[in-house]
């Protein structure tokens, strides 16, 4: 038979004090564990997201990075005239040919940021997923206006509607504002491509973003592309390029994650022992009791694992409300492939609550276990008589 | 020191519990030395820059590259007694997770102005000798197999093809935060293999007087202001600590873990000192009416909570010197990471404040005892 749960409930108010402590204990835990893969989770996001699957990115063959390539205009027709290219409803092909260099820019609060600045065509904002104007309008061609990216605004100087922000040797007029669903872009200066080649880099673009008229038929266009022997070049799912230059940092984090939250999780559990070890302790009488009464030895283990996974439950519901505050938190770091800043948010998912959760009960069942085997195998004759003492 | 008995007397009443406690500060104080040691490193990664060296770079952006044609002017430049220059290559070998770093130099006056990186004199030579030589760190000597000899075959992402190099020598860092997976090769080479194409990245300045560093890069960047390519020079040291930046707010996020895990275990330590005095009652109700000062008892109560601290803070700082010291996956990323004396120092520090605040609590509860009350208890 079961030992009632209130019973465990019961005995756990008895000692508030001791309760909590080993609470918080596993809270601060877990708090550490969800916050640091909030972390990861965010840059990986923003990376992520970055990228379409309904695209292709072209780049140089054997260029690992947008910086590092190079396309000149030639390929770049040639690549936009092939039949698998999406188009709008002019008949006009969804492809943005780009330049992409990264410039060193004044931060607001002193020190340099490493800025990418993105010539684009205006088919950009039909190819790319889930660009938006949020203030201002877009670039109107060959007027050497800017728009910049929601994350940008509040990292850099100069950067309002109407005021003009120096790069590559001019003025250049910022007249929009523009959000990317948290992605890389948000961190990035987007003007037109034709004006940014003869200011950067020569006659060539960097990389081509294009639209599938069919989103399926990936395998086919790089095939094809990277057949080509006009072209010299490595064809790309849009959404995997990005995605891995976030995987080594990305993964760095992860491992920064469970290795600190592992090894204070060590900590936090043997908290639990002591806590359960004293609980079990000051009650033999009652566990003599329980036990003269007919429960089974194993109800009485499974009723003191359950009172530290209580404990446990409390920790970790703590530890999340603690971590659910930095959710959305903006910071930045390198994406070290372009050598650019990018800034992020942390993301505290449903998904890493639970892991948080799951986490604390783990520690929970752990603290409990060996205590709880104790209790379970004290003789009756020995528990009660120390009631007696 | 009459007392030193009784206290090691209450230590060892209950074994697993002081153990337990012990191993829990230990294991904190073995995450903040591994936590703290990355903070020093990065420090030390900045320190290894020189501020006897300028760098002067492209000041649209690091990797905007400059004109040849500049080795002259910055020659000329009063104040500047040799120049090099170097680039970033930037290939990758066999698979892109392989990273470290290459640069093309220009040997002959790039090595002579870095005596930070030791070659025998042989190696050198023959490293001079040979144009499609390199020189690489100890580190990667050791990480890839390689040998002295041996052809390595790299492919070049910003030039593009399949490059062949030689190694000719292996470098020894005079300073392990200098960091020993770095490769070097001829700028020539690149130059001519690359169509001409590379320029240098940045230009490297060894002064004759460095305490005039700031003025002379200031001449340097004004001279430069209205050239083709504009430029920005600052000591090797402020290029360096740019670079450090460039991770992100990394100090904040250690400090908050390092409080997170303090807080954690100064739970976790507090509450198993409760625990004991909680047990002890009746014992300190009796010292008490023996004549035991409250003050004395509250000591005694707090010794206790400190030695637990200080053995278990010990235990994890020894821990983490042994663990964390040439650990080759960490060091690559971070060179020269290991656990510095003054960290140590800190985290006895540390152990000694977690021992008096967990103490304080039962220690108080000690010495406040009302001696009836607690006798009625006992009985």
């Amino acid at each position: 038979m079961k030992i009632p749960i209130l019973y465990n409930l019961r005995s756990l108010r008895a000692r508030p004090t001791s309760t909590l402590a080993t609470a918080f204990g596993m809270a601060l835990v877990v708090a550490v564990f969800i916050g640091m893969m909030a972390l990861s989770v965010g840059f990986q996001a923003a990376l992520v997201k970055t990228g379409s699957t309904d695209n292709v990115l072209v780049l140089r063959r054997g260029a690992d990075s947008e910086m590092t390539s190079g396309i000149s205009r030639d390929v770049a027709n040639a690549i936009a005239a092939y039949p698998f290219v999406a188009r709008d409803a002019a008949g006009q092909p969804l492809v943005s040919p780009e330049t992409f260099v990264v410039v060193g820019m004044q931060r607001r609060t002193g020190g340099m940021a490493n800025v990418v600045i993105r010539g684009v065509s205006l088919a950009a904002f039909d190819v790319r997923s889930g660009i938006r104007i949020t203030e201002g309008r877009a670039f109107r061609p060959g007027s050497g206006e800017i728009i910049i990216g929601r994350t940008l605004v509040e990292r850099l100087p100069n950067t309002e509607i109407g005021a003009s922000l120096q790069f590559g040797g001019r003025q250049w007029e910022v007249v929009g504002h523009f959000e990317a669903g948290g992605s890389s872009f948000e961190s990035e200066v987007w003007g037109e491509n034709e004006l940014f080649m003869p200011v950067f880099r020569g006659q060539v673009f960097q990389t081509i973003a294009l639209r599938m008229q069919d989103p399926e038929a990936f395998d086919g266009v790089a095939e094809t592309l990277e057949a080509d022997p006009r072209l010299g070049v490595d064809a790309h799912l849009e959404r995997d390029f990005y995605a891995n230059q976030g995987t080594l940092l990305g993964g760095l984090l992860r491992f920064m994650a469970v290795f600190v939250a592992g090894v204070m999780a060590i900590g936090a559990v043997f908290g639990a022992i002591n806590t359960m070890y004293s609980a079990v302790d000051s009650r033999a009488n009652e566990i003599g009791v329980l036990l003269t009464l007919g429960f089974k030895p194993r109800s009485v283990l499974a009723s003191f694992v359950v009172e530290s996974m209580m404990i446990a439950l409390v920790g970790g519901l703590i530890g999340c409300l603690m971590a659910l505050p930095i959710n959305g938190l903006v910071t930045s770091t390198t994406n070290w492939n372009s050598f650019s800043e990018v800034a992020f948010a942390f993301r505290v998912t449903p998904g890493l609550l639970a892991a948080g959760m799951s986490f604390a009960l783990i520690m929970g069942l752990i603290g409990g276990y060996f205590p709880a085997r104790r209790a379970a195998r004290k003789p009756i004759v020995e528990a009660l008589r120390e009631v007696g003492s | 020191m009459k007392h030193a008995r009784l206290v090691w007397k209450n230590l060892t009443r209950n074994k697993r519990r002081t153990i337990l406690t012990s191993l829990s500060v230990a294991v904190a104080l073995f995450l903040f030395a591994a936590l703290q040691s990355v903070l020093t490193a990065l420090a030390a990664s900045t320190e290894v820059g020189s501020e006897s060296r300028l760098i002067t770079r492209n000041a649209t952006g690091i990797t905007f590259p400059l004109p040849e044609s500049y080795t002259q002017r910055l020659r000329g430049v009063e104040g500047v007694g040799s120049v090099s220059w170097a680039n970033w290559f930037g290939a990758t070998y066999i698979d892109s997770r392989n990273f470290f770093a290459q640069f093309a130099v220009d040997a002959e006056s790039y090595f002579p102005m870095y005596p930070e990186i030791a070659i025998e004199p042989a190696q050198l030579e023959a490293f001079m000798a040979d144009r499609s030589a390199t020189i690489v760190g100890r580190g990667l000597m050791e990480k890839y197999g390689w040998s002295l000899g041996q052809t390595l075959v790299l492919q070049g992402t910003i030039f593009p093809g399949d490059w062949e190099f030689v190694i000719r020598g292996v470098y020894e860092p005079d300073n392990p935060s200098f960091g020993d997976e770095t490769m070097y090769f001829h700028y020539d080479y690149l130059y001519e293999n690359s169509g001409r194409r590379a320029t240098p990245g940045w230009f490297i300045l060894e002064l004759s007087n460095p305490t005039a560093a700031t003025e002379i890069a200031q001449r340097i960047d004004d001279d430069f202001e209205n050239s083709t390519a504009p430029t920005q020079t600052e000591t090797e040291k402020a290029f360096q600590a740019g670079f450090v930046t460039m991770w992100g707010n990394v100090a904040f996020l250690v400090r908050a873990v390092g409080t997170a895990v303090f807080f954690a275990i100064l739970f976790v330590a507090a509450n198993t000192m409760m625990m004991s005095s909680r047990e002890r009652v009746g014992e300190v109700a009796v010292l008490k009416t023996l004549g035991y000062k409250d003050g004395l008892l509250g000591v005694l109560v707090a010794s206790e909570a400190l030695a637990i601290s200080v053995t278990g803070g010990v235990i994890g700082l020894a821990a983490a010197a042994v663990l964390l010291r040439n650990n080759p996956a960490v060091s690559s990323i971070l060179p020269g990471y290991a656990v510095l004396p003054s960290t140590i120092v800190q985290g006895i520090v540390i152990a000694i404040a977690l021992g008096l605040i967990s103490g304080f609590l039962p220690a108080r509860q000690a010495a406040r005892l009302s001696v009836v009350h607690a006798l009625r208890k006992v009985a």
